[in-house]
């Protein structure tokens, strides 16, 4: 883990000895997974399915977040699987309420948390608060909810668990099912591809409230997903994280498969890793070339009719928007730069006319 | 009550109602604008904005989330507030059941105004009838003095540690939110007296970690909702010991069921809200007629005040019963039916004649009153339990 000053520092709950007031330095980088905190908070025996990506998306959250989190999860898979009363797989205080929600309840915990703090009926330290939705969630019922929230700025970090469907209710299309997914509200037929529509921009949509953190992240890639987690949680006011999340069940896929399906994913530029740090896009991990859409397609029968043609359209598509994002990263980093050589220009200026006018 | 404790000021009803809130030191507000409520919340927005209520004030985007928030906010460990009306609440109304389910004691103030459509921003009771069954406890204010007195109430009433139920205030939209009214204002002394801080039993914090909303299996779920049940009905002795209470404090006591002049009463009115306090004008008048009327008044619509009604209503021949909702295809007015329920069965109890009157603000004047009485008393027999009349709509 480094962070912007290209230092090693030491996560709450973490392996490594943390020298009082000094950040370890970047050549103890060795063991990386040793800077995994081992401490559980999600505990194992939740009722997910076999190959669940969201349970691992989740488990390393939490490790992220560290103890003094709340958690707030929509009604939905994570929900279901976690909490079936008397149970809890919850080894940090934990809210559900509804559905479409979820952003609401964490902007209510938020706002207790600042006003109970400041009059003193809490230990006066930062609890942080996470809010859990799935893609159903997040971009069709909840999208009005969270744009609320984001918009208000509350210090909140919100985690879309996107597997791509309405899995917990059997597997209906959403607003983020990818174009051709057949899923059982789209399902392929003789006059339908499937999935008709292409996925809403979620990460998009959150980034353009101009909130200071937004990213995309992938449990197949655990080390950049804690980093992401923990920068959006040490973000003052909201940050949004878009996690990719398999779902062997909804996708039909073989449950052993789920990591190297979300690495595919990312490879062949299906879900990019990138960043969006106060309007600024930064992609996190570029291959030296995308892999063929058709070696992550064809591990998913939700897919399984599409012919190649249709693979060919979709992939020419996706690229696009690959070679898009690429582009606007490459802008952003050459405008920051151009920024901030303005910045000290008008600072100069300002200085000299402020020693002129003294003179 | 010592008169150095309270001051009598002119004020309009709904800053009366954030006045009451400030009063109570409420720490999150949570709403968004519908006429008639706006202008509670208006007053609340500038009070923490004078830094005269240190609450952090949650402009939400919608009242679904007005509701959703205070929620969190109270399973954070926070008194909340929140005020809706009509539409509002047919929004909200998802999450003012699941309120109740998890035994938050948050407080709403219902500016009651009729649901669309056709749209229509005046008052009626529909709104609230549309979540009746929702959990909590509801109760009815007549005046700008006891909408006032009623918001500290539900706060005393919601936070016991053996209630921790939520409760609506309803207050008829316009008649009881934008109407100057003379009223007794108690000193912050007497509310501190009244209203101990508020100690949640639990709260989402680190130091203690609790799971909330867990999901109930069928196995579980039946035994859930007696639990529910049997906690609401429950509250009643503590409803009325905060009465008690506060009519011990300020000489301004309330109850469950109230009466006007039912003494040796043949007819009896039976009103919720505002219109008790034109039934009484129309009491007096009639009496001075000679009319043996009289009328009755219900405060508390949840939990529903059974024997004190029968009690109250005891002796009389008819019972005028005055919905202000109509439950379409159903028994009548939804009041009428509760009413009839309760007196079901039981000896000498009196006729129930239902009029749905007053829908969206329509006026119920004093001669209206007389007029209903005067078609109760030529009915030549008893009317069926489903019929009702809408009273005064032109044909």
């Amino acid at each position: 883990m480094t962070d912007d000053q290209g230092m090693t520092t030491c996560g709450p709950g973490c392996g490594w000895p943390k020298p009082p007031g000094q950040p370890l330095p970047a050549n103890l980088n060795v063991y990386v997974s040793n800077l995994i905190p081992r401490e559980e908070y999600f505990a194992a025996g939740h009722r997910g399915c076999q190959g669940c990506g969201l349970a691992l998306a989740v488990r390393l959250a939490l490790k992220a977040a560290g103890p003094d989190v709340i958690v707030v999860t929509a009604t939905g898979c994570l929900e279901i699987i976690t909490t079936p009363l008397p149970y809890t797989a919850w080894g940090v205080p934990w809210i559900h309420v509804a559905f479409e929600n979820t952003a609401a309840t964490a902007s209510g915990i938020e706002a207790a948390l600042k006003v109970l703090r400041r009059k003193g009926r809490i230990p006066d330290r930062k609890v942080r608060v996470l809010a859990f939705a799935g893609d159903g969630g997040t971009a069709d019922i909840g999208l009005q909810a969270l744009s609320g929230a984001l918009e208000r700025g509350h210090d909140l970090t919100y985690i879309c668990l996107d597997n791509e469907a309405y899995m917990n209710t059997g597997v209906q299309r959403s607003g983020a099912t990818p174009f051709g997914a057949s899923t059982t509200t789209s399902p392929a037929g003789r006059r339908s591809i499937g999935q008709q529509t292409w996925k809403k921009p979620m990460p998009a949509i959150a980034a353009a409230h101009n909130i200071p953190y937004v990213a995309t992240a992938n449990p197949s890639y655990p080390f950049d997903f804690i980093q992401k987690v923990r920068r959006a949680m040490d973000t003052e006011g909201p940050a949004y994280i878009h996690a990719y999340s398999a779902c062997p069940t909804g996708w039909r896929s073989a449950t052993d498969l789920s990591i190297h399906i979300g690495r595919l994913a990312t490879e062949t530029g299906v879900f990019p890793l990138y960043e969006v740090v106060r309007g600024r896009h930064i992609l996190n991990y570029d291959p030296p070339v995308l892999q063929p859409l058709k070696e992550y397609l064809r591990l998913q029968p939700r897919f399984r009719h599409l012919t190649d043609d249709d693979i060919a359209r979709i992939e020419a598509r996706v690229w696009r928007e690959y070679e898009a994002l690429k582009r606007r990263a490459e802008f952003d980093a050459k405008e920051e730069k151009r920024l901030k050589r303005e910045e000290a220009r008008v600072r100069r200026l300002a200085r000299a006319r402020a020693k002129g006018s003294r003179e | 009550m010592n008169p150095t404790l309270e001051r009598r000021v002119g004020m309009e009803d709904s800053h009366a109602i954030a006045l009451a809130v400030r009063q109570c030191n409420v720490d999150v507000v949570a709403a968004y604008p519908i006429t008639p409520q706006t202008h509670i919340v208006e007053k609340l927005a500038e009070m923490v904005a004078n830094g005269e209520l240190d609450a952090e004030f949650v402009p939400v985007e919608s009242e679904h989330s007005a509701m959703t928030v205070c929620v969190g906010a109270e399973a954070t460990g926070a008194r909340t507030f929140t005020c809706t009306s009509s539409q509002g609440l047919i929004l909200m109304s998802e999450i003012v059941y699941i309120a109740s389910a998890m035994r938050l004691p948050c407080v709403m103030v219902l500016a009651n105004r009729s649901l669309s459509g056709p749209l229509s921003i005046w008052c009626d009771h529909s709104d609230v009838m549309s979540i009746r069954d929702c959990g909590w406890i509801q109760t009815f204010a007549e005046n700008g003095q006891e909408v006032y007195d009623l918001v500290f109430h539900a706060y005393r009433v919601a936070e016991m540690p053996e209630v921790l139920t939520p409760v609506i205030l309803n207050v008829d939209g316009f008649y009881l939110t934008h109407v100057v009214e003379s009223l007794l204002v108690a000193d912050q002394e007497v509310v501190d007296r009244y209203l101990p801080p508020y100690r949640p039993r639990y709260a989402l914090h680190p130091d203690r970690a609790v799971t909330m909303g867990a999901y109930g299996v069928p196995e579980l779920f039946t035994e859930a909702k007696k639990a529910q049940d049997e906690a609401l009905r429950a509250t009643y002795p503590s409803i009325v010991k905060a009465w008690q209470e506060w009519g011990d404090l300020t000489g301004r006591h309330y109850h469950p069921v109230e009466t006007y002049r039912t003494e040796g009463a043949r007819v009896l009115l039976f009103t919720m809200g505002s219109i008790g306090q034109t039934a009484m004008v129309a009491v007096d008048a009639m009496r001075e007629q000679g009319w043996p009327v009289g009328l009755v008044k219900l405060r508390l619509w949840r939990p529903f005040p059974h024997e004190d009604l029968r009690r109250a209503v005891a002796g009389a021949e008819h019972l005028v019963v005055l919905d202000r909702a109509v439950s379409f295809g159903g028994p009548g007015g939804p009041v009428a039916s509760e009413v009839r329920s309760a007196l079901y069965g039981q000896a000498g109890a009196p006729v129930v004649h239902d009029f749905i009157v007053g829908l969206a603000g329509r006026d119920v004047a004093v001669p209206d009153f007389e007029a209903m009485v005067r078609e109760v008393l030529a009915r030549k027999s008893a009317p069926r339990h489903e019929d009702y009349v809408i009273y005064g709509a032109r044909e």
